[in-house]
């Protein structure tokens, strides 16, 4: 499996770290039930799914990554800072 | 039988090779198989159930029968394929699975008893008495079953991996696919050509067919030598693409040493490759399947496409004799090989009626073979022909019932290949795996001139992928006969016929799955084993599902297909796992003060990655305790220096740097001014506890934070989590420096005094108070001195750039020497630290909230932290949790044991009693005697309670009475003062 | 029909002729009283012990592909019952139990074979942890012995001792612990089942749940609707989707777990053994293939197909930890698709709609679950309570985080197990 970097181009999958369903984090009084949206339930799709990874063994940046959970294609890759 | 001329081996090199111990001749260029046979060799294996009498039936990968030991003592290495072994010298190559030798084997009862034993009949059987499955069924069955036998020996060979990266892999070199990687090469593209065979031609070297005139080999070496000088293109002969894995990554096994007579030290056997590819062309080419009849599995029985390439590429006759059997016009080119080579050829029998044919051989159009006799070797065989039995003599049957395009790497990714009723077989589904095109005869294209065109063709659509031009290169010459088949998978007949001849699974067998329900394709070849054996059913799978249509009253298209998964042919864990035998295995971190804590003697221990000194042994001490105790007793009274470098380092600097911190840690941070440091712990988003460590404000937006050695990595991950994707906003950058640094702590009473003579301007009464830090000068050279303490001592860290570490580190223990001190390991802090009832991960396991460790206090209230919203969830503020305390022993047994749990006074030792456990523990030389860390349910609510404490592992039973977590200085005067 | 050696013989000399279906294949009924979806081990097993323990036949298992295709057939077969937290403990002895004597109560030699499993440790601290797990064995009732390095040995010579990276210290040896024939759990609990009258629906793929006023009234097939009073949903790998048609979201991320099988062997490994600074974990089946798994791939997938990355890594752990393999071949590899939740331990529970049940979130423990899971979930949908060994197994202790069981202390992001 590869991903493409945003910064360093197309890479091997052991430089990356898979962290997780890209999810907002809900404000801190949002209540238990958001919380345990964030934290616990997932779409889980089986499809397209908005993912967090991590470029660990290479630029550090944290990336977003529309990938396919079936195919395992990847659609599009962002760095999770946006612009910075 | 050699023949006298032809083939493309190199009959001025003879080599010796041993099989079965007897002594044969081959020559360089044969396989073992085609130098076995060319000894008349019939009899190479046994097969897996039933024990039969096996002969060589392939030439190629494919093969179910020709498995063998190659080799002796630790190196041996079993189930090679004959076919596959290249002949070298001195070869030696043992039969497998057979007692007491090859042509007399005990266990060929279990053929007489076939009629008992059919597929999955022990799922009905071995159930009683209960006991006996474990004590006499399973080991009998288990010492039957297997093939091979390895050494039990380390491996004792070289392996290796490497990765390469190209335009375009073209996986085989037959006419498409050397079509193929000539106009890819032509275009400029960067091609690796990857073929499994020593010499690649594919086909090309087993035929009899022309190219442009001349022999089809001559072109293919012509174009593998072109190819070969084009810098931009690699060959790789002996390497079998395995596996497709996604976005163009390939596996690809390279056979590196097999062939060699002698091979060069340091030189591997295999080579592991990953190959990135951008566009991939399939050439793979296909597989002839046989017919399933009585006997089909009689040493003798081979492939037709078999029997030429042995004529044809090696020079050897498979029999004396020759009967042909077949449904296309394979079984017409095979008799008229073998007559060219003057071979007796006995009956040429199609199973089309409407074949012609005008060889001078006894033809029998419309015929099938019913049954093939002779025990250790083909006699004879039967077959029904314009409605008559009759019989002929043969030693060699060449059998084709079509072939299978090899669409093996296209269903890697799950692409499920398609039925095509023209070729009566598989081909790949469209677009099966991204950027791979299928061609030649692995996309159904048989005729040689086919193959040449549609490797072309191939080339040209993934050039365009590339944004590359295909040139227009001339084509060769070759036949373009049309494939005509009469579908044909097994001829009824009420005996034995074997479709998957490794496993032993006949016509029968399915049938018998299919009349028990084992309906689905998933059933029967779970239930039969049907292609579950090393050759993965690569001739038969087909046939196999074909019965079980015909048995369940389905088309073959609407029973499905079975789907293959990598790797393509069996790939050796010694190659996948190469690099990392002994210590390869992951790296090997040391500290600067690695070499001098083994030149003291002390033993080195794994944490982590990293190597830590245990202890720092003294003469004349026998145990590790003596040397713990005395390291323990130098902190307490005097001064003692241990390496703590290999806790993670973490510089974070930017504007926003104390708003990060107040963010990440469950306390304040952007109060901590200049000069400070502060102890923080930091939890995971679901409220437990990840990590602490102390961080120190170096100036104005500066910080240094450190973690746990453990931790590091992932601190880091988190770290940089939080300031990308949760906190974008702020201004905040952070790198490790965990290497950068060397960090030694200086501990005990008389750590100050001994540090002012090591630093060049000695600290004057007032300066680094207890939890200070600032720059100083260490024998001229840069540093940061931390007062910080992990002991409960007036204790400080000093750190240096990495490179002054050894040295700073062997003048630091010499002058601790000379004050009564010293080095000290990993014991004595791990006891210390006990003592004060710090923490490490064996309590910081995952599983525990701040309020559990008794760190609610550090819990800020007054801002958002990660962790804040889960931790405050009702089941992680119980007071009824297990939450931590200090244990002391009671009564005369005095141990206490990390893992053993703990009971109310009087309760059993069962779950339903457990109210906690141990996490550490360690005899306590300043107190005199053992002490422990635990959890308790209530814990800190219970001080002073009796409770049971048992390891049942280590049948140690005893009493301990729960005590405050810090047992020693609890007020912290030594540390401040 | 009953199977015995007797049968083989008489069936043997009057041609296997009399040889009868595993279980019947009858035409989905237009009702029923209760509807298993999902015709894995866990959902045949359920339905064999509703029609066993709670007299319950009139029961419909509908699958959507072939009865026993999910990752009862495709794991790495190892059965075991050495958890160390309250929950999983009792859940998995009694489990266990189940095993032991599974062939004479299914009359279907499943091959439980009780060969005895040791997890190796390398470090003091690992010893402390695998000291702590043994100790909450016997505490329930399980076998546990700590090995040091020289009982290590006795068991498994083989091993490298003196040049590994990560040395071995000891190891934790579970005699009860073992393996079984995978795909023979499901046949014979498929048939158990069938023979007491449950209906097994091969190629019938649930397309919907009916549910009216808050009560489950029936789902919708590819073969036709069924209407049920209760339906229970046991579809391991397809879970989120599957309870996302009774409009709920579960704490489950699917994730792809790989194994792998070499070419038959004679008998080199007895135990199973796992390491434990790499994911490796090996067993010998009785063929004489070296069956052996890693960790996950850690990415969701639905693929059921791994990559390189851990597949290298398992055979790297092989070669420093057992080099003697070295030489081995592997045939086949393949994935199972990983229902993970947050603290990897499962869910057995009732859900807010009345009459739809739920059983999930097996993570990579669900083989030696099967008979567990099927019990305690048939009481519970049976009784309408819970069973007492599978009681924590809540939905909602996430969100209370109560009861929470984290073996491996990685916490709730589902990645991290």
């Amino acid at each position: 499996m590869r991903l493409s970097c945003p910064i360093c181009g197309e890479r091997d999958r052991r430089e990356f770290h898979y962290g997780g369903a890209a999810l907002e984090r809900p404000a801190p009084e949002a209540g238990a039930a958001a919380w345990d949206a964030y934290l616990h339930l997932r779409e889980n799709p089986a499809g397209r799914s908005r993912e967090l990874w991590y470029h660990e063994s290479g630029c550090t940046a944290w990336l977003v990554v529309e990938r396919d959970t079936v195919t395992h294609e990847i659609h599009g890759v962002t760095l999770a800072a946006g612009g910075r | 039988m050699r023949l006298k001329t032809g083939g493309l081996i190199d009959r001025g090199t003879a080599l010796r090779f041993r099989f079965d111990g007897h002594d044969y001749t081959g020559f360089r260029g044969d396989t073992l198989a085609s130098a076995l046979l060319a000894n008349d060799i019939r009899v190479v294996g046994r097969s897996f159930k039933y024990h039969r009498p096996r002969g060589v039936f392939s030439a190629g990968s494919e093969e179910p029968n020709a498995l063998v030991t190659i080799g002796r003592g630790a190196g041996a290495e079993p189930n090679v394929r004959a076919t596959m072994q290249e002949l070298r010298a001195d070869l030696e190559a043992r039969p497998q699975n057979c007692w007491p030798s090859l042509h007399w084997d005990l266990l060929e009862v279990n053929d007489w008893a076939s009629r008992f034993i059919g597929a999955g009949f022990y799922y009905k059987t071995f159930m009683w008495p209960r006991k006996f499955w474990e004590w006499v069924y399973e080991p009998a069955i288990r010492r039957a079953a297997g093939l091979g036998a390895l050494s039990g020996a380390h491996n004792p060979d070289r392996y290796e991996k490497a990765y390469a990266h190209c335009d375009l892999l073209v996986i085989g070199a037959g006419p498409a696919g050397l079509m193929a990687a000539l106009t890819a090469a032509e275009a400029g593209a960067d091609v690796i050509l990857a073929d499994e065979d020593a010499l690649p031609g594919g086909r090309l070297n087993g035929e009899r067919a022309t190219l442009d005139g001349g022999a089809g080999s001559d072109w293919a070496a012509a174009a593998v030598a072109r190819l070969r000088a084009m810098p931009n293109v690699r060959v790789m002969a002996r390497t079998t693409v395995t596996g497709v894995y996604d976005q163009g990554t390939f596996g690809a096994l390279e056979r590196v040493g097999h062939h060699l007579d002698d091979r060069p030290r340091g030189l591997p056997l295999e080579c592991f490759w990953r190959i990135a590819a951008k566009r991939a062309v399939l050439a793979a080419g296909a597989i002839e399947r046989p017919v399933a009849f009585a006997g089909n599995d009689r040493p003798g029985v081979m492939l037709a496409g078999a029997v030429r390439t042995y004529l044809n590429r090696y020079g050897v006759a498979p029999g004396r004799r020759v009967a042909v059997f077949g449904n296309t016009d394979e079984a017409h080119r095979t008799a008229a090989d073998l007559v060219a080579a003057g071979v007796h050829v006995t009956a040429l029998i199609d199973a089309r009626p409407d074949a012609r044919s005008t060889l001078s051989v006894p033809f029998y159009p419309g015929g099938v073979v019913t049954g093939a006799e002779g025990r250790l070797g083909l006699e004879s065989v039967r077959f029904e022909a314009g409605g008559r039995s009759q019989g002929v003599m043969a030693d060699c049957l060449a059998v084709s019932g079509g072939w299978n395009p090899n669409v093996h790497l296209t269903c890697h990714l799950n692409g499920r290949p398609v039925w095509d009723d023209g070729i009566a077989a598989f081909v790949p589904a469209p677009g099966a795996v991204p950027g791979l095109i299928p061609c030649g005869a692995a996309a159904g294209v048989f005729s040689t001139a086919g193959c040449l065109a549609d490797g072309a063709r191939a080339a040209a659509e993934a050039l365009g992928g590339l944004g590359l031009t295909a040139p227009d290169l001339p084509q060769p010459e070759a036949e373009d006969a049309p494939y005509r088949i009469r579908a044909l998978w097994a001829v009824p007949g009420k005996r034995r016929a074997w479709l998957d001849l490794q496993n032993d699974v006949t016509v029968k067998d399915v049938r018998g799955a299919a009349q028990e329900n084992f309906r689905s394709v998933e059933h029967m070849k779970r239930y039969t084993t049907q292609g579950m054996a090393p050759d993965q059913g690569k001739t038969s799978n087909l046939a196999a599902l074909a019965v079980l249509a015909d048995a369940t009253g389905r088309g073959i298209a609407q029973t499905g297909t079975t789907t293959y998964r990598p790797p393509y042919t069996p790939v050796a864990i010694a190659a996948m796992g190469a690099g990392a035998q002994g210590k390869g295995f992951a790296p090997e971190r040391r500290t600067t003060s690695d070499q001098a804590s083994r030149k003291r003697g002390a033993p080195m221990i794994e944490a982590g990655l990293w190597y830590r000194p245990s202890y720092f042994p003294k003469g004349g001490e026998r145990t590790w305790r003596e040397s713990c105790d005395r390291e323990v007793g130098w902190v307490r009274n005097a001064v003692g220096v241990t390496d703590v470098s290999t806790l993670g380092k973490i510089d974070i600097q930017g504007p926003d740097a104390g708003a990060f911190l107040d963010f990440v840690y469950t306390g304040t941070f952007s109060t901590l001014k200049p000069g400070r440091v502060r102890y923080g712990i930091m939890l995971r988003e679901d409220g437990h506890v990840m990590d602490d460590g102390t961080t120190a404000c170096l100036g104005e937006g500066h910080y240094l934070m450190t973690t746990t050695t453990a931790a590091a990595g992932p601190v880091m991950r988190h770290l940089e989590f939080v300031a990308q994707v949760l906190r974008p906003e702020l201004d905040v950058q952070m790198v490790s420096v965990t290497e950068q640094w060397a960090q030694f702590a200086v501990a005990g009473p008389g750590s100050r005094d001994f540090l002012n003579g090591v630093l060049d301007a000695p600290m004057a009464e007032g300066d680094f108070p207890f939890m200070a830090c600032g720059e100083v000068s260490v024998m001229g050279v840069q540093g940061r001195l931390f007062r910080i303490s992990f002991s409960g001592e007036h204790a400080y860290e000093i750190a240096v750039p990495a490179r002054y570490g050894d040295a700073l580190f062997r003048a630091l223990v010499t002058r601790a020497e000379g004050m009564g001190g010293g080095a000290y390991g990993m014991e004595a802090l791990n006891v210390l630290r006990l003592e004060k009832g710090l923490l490490t991960h064996a309590e910081m396991h995952g599983r525990v909230t701040c309020h559990d460790l008794g760190l609610s206090g550090l819990m800020s209230s007054r801002k958002d932290y990660i962790g804040r919203a889960a931790a405050a969830r009702p089941g992680l503020v119980d007071p009824e949790r297990e939450r931590l305390v200090a244990l002391h022993p009671v009564g005369i047994e005095k141990r206490l044991l990390p893992g053993a749990h703990l009971f109310a006074h009087d309760a059993p030792a069962v779950r339903e009693a457990a109210e906690g456990y141990v996490t550490s523990a360690c005899h306590s030389p300043t107190l005199g005697h053992p002490i422990a860390l635990g959890f308790l349910k209530s814990g800190p609510e219970r001080l002073g309670e009796t409770l049971r404490m048992v390891d049942h592992l280590r049948g140690v039973e005893t009493w301990c009475v729960v005590r405050p977590l810090c047992s020693y200085d609890p007020k912290g005067e030594r540390t401040r003062g | 029909m009953r199977f015995s050696a007797l049968r083989i013989l008489s069936e043997g000399l009057t041609g296997n002729r009399g040889w009868r279906p595993h279980w019947r294949d009858p035409e989905p009924k237009s009702e029923y009283d209760i509807v298993i979806i999902g015709g894995g081990g866990h959902g045949l097993s359920t339905a064999y012990y509703l029609a066993r323990e709670h007299g319950l036949r009139n029961v419909a298992v509908l699958e959507k592909g072939y009865l026993g295709g999910g990752n009862v057939g495709r794991n790495t077969t190892i059965v075991r019952a050495n958890y160390f937290l309250p929950g999983n403990s009792e859940f998995y002895s009694h489990s266990l139990k189940l095993w032991e004597g599974l062939e004479q109560e299914l009359n279907y030699n499943v091959m439980h074979s009780q060969r005895g499993l040791i997890n190796l440790f390398h470090s003091d601290g690992q010893r402390d942890a695998f000291a702590r797990r043994g100790n909450a064995m016997v505490n329930q009732g399980d076998d546990a012995e700590l090995l040091d390095r020289d009982g290590v040995r006795k068991h498994l010579p083989y091993l490298d001792f003196d040049n590994i990276r990560f040395p071995v210290y000891g190891g934790l040896l579970h005699r009860r612990g073992g393996t079984a024939r995978h795909d023979a759990v499901a046949w014979g609990y498929a048939r158990g089942a069938s023979d007491r009258g449950v209906d097994l629906i091969q190629n019938c793929e649930v397309t919907g749940i009916d549910i009216a006023n808050g009560r489950v009234t029936g789902v919708q097939t590819t073969r036709g609707a069924i209407r049920a009073r209760k339906v229970a949903i046991v579809v391991a790998g397809r879970s989120g989707q599957v309870a996302a048609m009774a409009g709920m979201r579960l704490p489950i991320e699917s994730h792809v777990l790989q194994a792998f099988v070499t070419e038959g062997l004679k008998p080199a490994i007895n135990h199973v053994v796992s390491f434990g600074m790499g994911h490796f974990y090996i067993s010998q089946s009785d063929k004489g293939g070296l069956v052996f798994g890693g960790d996950l791939d850690f990415y969701p997938s639905y693929a059921q197909r791994g990559n390189l990355p851990m597949a290298e890594h398992v055979m790297e752990a092989a070669m420093t930890l057992m080099p003697m393999i070295g030489k081995a071949k592997v045939l086949r590899s393949w994935g199972g698709i990983m229902d993970m939740t947050p603290d990897g331990s499962p869910i057995i529970d009732k859900t807010e709609t009345e009459g739809l049940f739920l059983d999930c979130g097996w993570c990579y423990g669900g083989f030696k679950a099967v008979p567990g899971s099927g019990y305690s979930f048939a009481h519970l949908i049976a009784t309408g309570r819970h069973h007492a060994p599978a009681a924590k197994f809540r939905l909602d202790r996430f969100r209370t985080g109560a009861g929470l069981m984290d073996e491996e202390g990685t916490g709730a992001q589902h990645n991290l197990h």
